[in-house]
């Protein structure tokens, strides 16, 4: 898969974040500088250059692999494009005897096999479930796209973004007056549909609930069906809640460059719109590298949740309410709300619906629901039988911790890389297509924005109808009873 | 005293030096380098002690690589449970008197040589055999495995073929500990022997050894998974904060 290769970064995206935009004479300085940066800053770059035994547990882990049978999508080898310039430059075996352990100088060819190989990486971490040291390929893909783009040589897709949320305020560039209208839109549209006039309120200041979600959502389908979902869920529960301009968007594409300091501003914004609001919840719609971020970094990069014994998070922890875990995801608050009894549903309005669930890599592997380990994927379920009849899963080793990719996360989700994500998508197809043909199943609902956008538009090239893909919300609105 | 001897008290003591010295060097410095973000990956223990829990089955069982390879983790296994039992044993050329448990496992000790070999040889053969892991073997992967195998040969030729003046051996060892020097046997096993763990002492801290202490500083498993409910943060991040908060 080596003539792949996504588009390369702009002048704009690229100053924007702080990089320079083409490879200059010192390309190669500034390479080895940064490597030796992030080897310093990062424990988890440091060892598992170090510790990695060639032992091959992972070679036939990865979805890239599977589909595109290119040795190096095999994560180990994608590591190795990396460890053979560390060899090299940081360790003594390879500055005297390079061939003996595979070490190798850095040069401009090696610098575009990390650009197209670090790309054909979703981050999606299943390598890392089964490598004897947790040894994770994701944190090396993102020191190699951090190195690229101190280099010069960024990605556009990933970057672009990156400057309209914090430009605009989302990743789709959606100004904050389209948003309102958007939002009044539907309003509409739900009355008209279900006769309650369930509401989508924007920058209320003292709501209690801030909701941050993806911004597909707010006008993609099937992301949007979501959307209704979750205020149809606040709106049975009587809740008092907000999405606000300034944060309308949850997704953080900081996670995929791996800078921390992008990933942090990035982050920043939900704080300061929740200082700003005074709420006193913060929930995350559904999306998978979003919550990620949110769960197992927002405190740490934004004071976020508990425990904080500094002034920057006790200030916003003062405010939050501590008897709910903060941040916490939709599925989290609905679950809560079904195991109190305070949602009825009519659960035969989804019968003309199998379905099937795509557990989302960053949910699966990288983050959690609920109290106890793999919370995540038993309250996704757990909602979905309770607002619908057919469910099956898919084949025990393509789920959970072992969940496949959809094959666009981690920044491929851009057309330039299509290829890349249709054969990326080989393992998920095909053990959805195992449950469609053994079981009927004809829904695969997710909680993911990226999965969704990923499978409407692979699917087809499967045979599917695309119309088979939605979220676990759409479900819990498709069966919600309100009055 | 004759030189060979002095050679090998010599090679024993730079050995001993450079596995220790370039262990502790390493360990420190993977303990040095901040972790910046929590990293475990799911699902994880919530708890450290559960992380204990997880690192054992881990370190004893090979968890994770049970659930990718069974091949791999049978000649992996065996070759580790076989080399441990083997270093065990190798204590009582080390001490006087020996720990009652050392003289109980001796006659596992000789059996577990041939586990270790095995699962060397199994695991080298995967490296011929299997395109995947030929695809990314280095001659280095290939020396190591020729580096234990010779090992393991050597020993058991002295176990089970030619039998080597232990006597001397242990007296040898003893001399090395207390620095009072007494002569080396000279039959070619164990000269090839000594040899090679010397060597295999020196390039430990250099090499994929490293997996060893690696495996306790990886951050996906080492982590608890409970970042809601504790902040975590490292000194370079936290400067952050002062400096543009
Ligand atoms: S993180 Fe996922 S996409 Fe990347 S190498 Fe590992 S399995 Fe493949
Ligand atoms: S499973 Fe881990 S140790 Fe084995 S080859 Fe892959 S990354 Fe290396």
């Amino acid at each position: 898969m080596s003539h792949i290769k996504a588009f390369v970064a702009g002048q704009a995206a690229q100053e924007y974040l702080g990089y320079p935009w083409e490879l200059g004479e010192d390309w190669k300085e500034r390479t080895l500088f940064k490597m030796g940066d992030l080897l310093k800053k990062y424990r988890s770059l440091r060892v598992y250059m170090d510790a990695c035994v060639h032992c091959g547990a992972c070679t036939d882990k990865c979805h890239y692999f599977l589909g595109t049978a290119d040795p190096n999508n095999m994560p180990v080898a994608r590591q190795e494009l990396m460890r053979k310039v560390y060899r090299r430059y940081f360790t003594l075996p390879g500055k005297i005897a390079p061939w003996l352990v595979g070490a190798e100088d850095l040069t401009r060819e090696t610098l575009d096999q990390w650009f197209n190989y670090y790309h054909q990486c979703s981050e999606c971490r299943r390598c890392s479930v089964y490598c004897p040291y947790g040894i994770d390929t994701a944190e090396i893909t993102m020191a190699g796209r951090e190195i690229l783009n101190y280099a010069g040589y960024g990605q556009k897709y990933s970057n672009e973004i990156l400057g309209k949320v914090q430009k605009i305020g989302n990743n789709l560039g959606l100004p904050g007056p389209a948003l309102e209208d958007t939002l009044a839109g539907l309003e509409e549209d739900i009355e008209a549909d279900i006769g309650v006039p369930v509401k989508l309120p924007l920058d209320v200041k003292g709501a209690e609930i801030l909701l941050v979600t993806p911004s597909a959502d707010f006008f993609s389908e099937p992301h949007v069906e979501s959307l209704i979902g979750y205020a149809k869920v606040f709106h049975a529960a009587g809740a008092s809640w907000t999405l606000s301009s300034h944060a309308s968007e949850a997704g953080n594409f900081g996670l995929f460059n791996g800078n921390y300091e992008t990933m942090r501003r990035v982050a920043m914004r939900i704080r300061d719109a929740a200082l700003e609001l005074g709420v006193k919840r913060i929930i995350v719609g559904e999306c998978g590298h979003a919550w990620r971020v949110a769960y197992s970094f927002w405190n740490t990069l934004t004071g976020i949740g508990f425990d904080g014994k500094d002034p920057f998070s006790i200030e916003l922890q003062q405010q939050l309410d501590h008897r709910y875990p903060q941040p916490m995801h939709i599925c989290e608050y609905t679950w809560d709300l079904i195991q109190q009894g305070r949602l009825q549903f009519d659960k035969s309005a989804n019968d003309h619906r199998v379905i099937t669930f795509h557990d989302s890599c960053n949910v699966a592997r990288g983050s959690r629901m609920g109290d106890e380990p793999g919370g995540q994927f038993t309250i996704p379920r757990n909602i979905i039988k309770a607002v619908a009849n057919n469910f099956h899963d898919m084949a025990a080793e393509t789920i959970g911790e072992g969940t496949f990719c959809c094959g666009g996360g981690g920044g491929v989700l851009t057309d330039d890389l299509i290829e890349v994500r249709v054969k990326g998508a080989l393992p998920r197809m095909n053990a959805y297509n195992a449950v469609a043909q053994e079981n009927g199943v004809n829904f695969l609902a997710l909680i993911c924005a990226i999965c969704k956008a990923q499978f409407t538009k692979v699917l087809p090239y499967y045979g599917f109808d695309m119309g088979q893909v939605g979220g676990v919300h759409q479900l819990v609105s498709t069966a919600i009873k309100l009055d | 005293m004759n030189s060979l001897t002095l050679f090998y008290i010599g090679l024993f003591y730079v050995a001993t030096l450079i596995l220790i010295a370039g262990l502790a060097y390493r360990i420190y410095e993977y303990s040095r380098t901040p972790a910046p973000l929590k990293i475990p990956t799911t699902p994880a223990p919530t708890t450290n002690a559960g992380v204990a829990y997880r690192m054992a089955r881990e370190v004893v069982l090979f968890e994770s690589l049970f659930k990718s390879n069974k091949w791999i983790w049978v000649f992996g296994w065996l070759f580790h449970v076989g080399l441990l039992l083997v270093l065990l044993r190798h204590i009582r050329y080390f001490q006087e008197p020996v720990w009652f448990w050392v003289n109980i496992i001796q006659p596992f000790g000789k059996y577990a040589s041939l586990a270790m070999v095995a699962g060397l040889l199994g695991l080298w053969a995967r490296r011929f055999l299997v395109d995947r892991v030929r695809y990314i073997s280095t001659p280095s992967d290939h020396l190591i495995l020729a580096l234990l195998v010779g090992i393991g040969a050597s020993g058991m030729m002295m176990t089970f073929v030619s039998h080597t003046d232990i006597v001397a051996l242990k007296a040898f060892m003893l001399g090395l500990m207390t620095f009072d020097f007494q002569p080396l046997p000279t039959d070619g096993p164990l000269l090839v022997h000594l040899t090679l763990v010397a060597l295999l002492m020196i390039i430990f801290p250099i090499s994929k050894l490293l997996h060893a202490p690696g495996i306790f500083f990886s951050p996906s498993r080492n982590q608890a998974d409970n970042p809601r409910e504790h902040r975590h943060i490292a000194s370079w991040a936290a400067a952050l904060e002062r400096d543009k908060a």
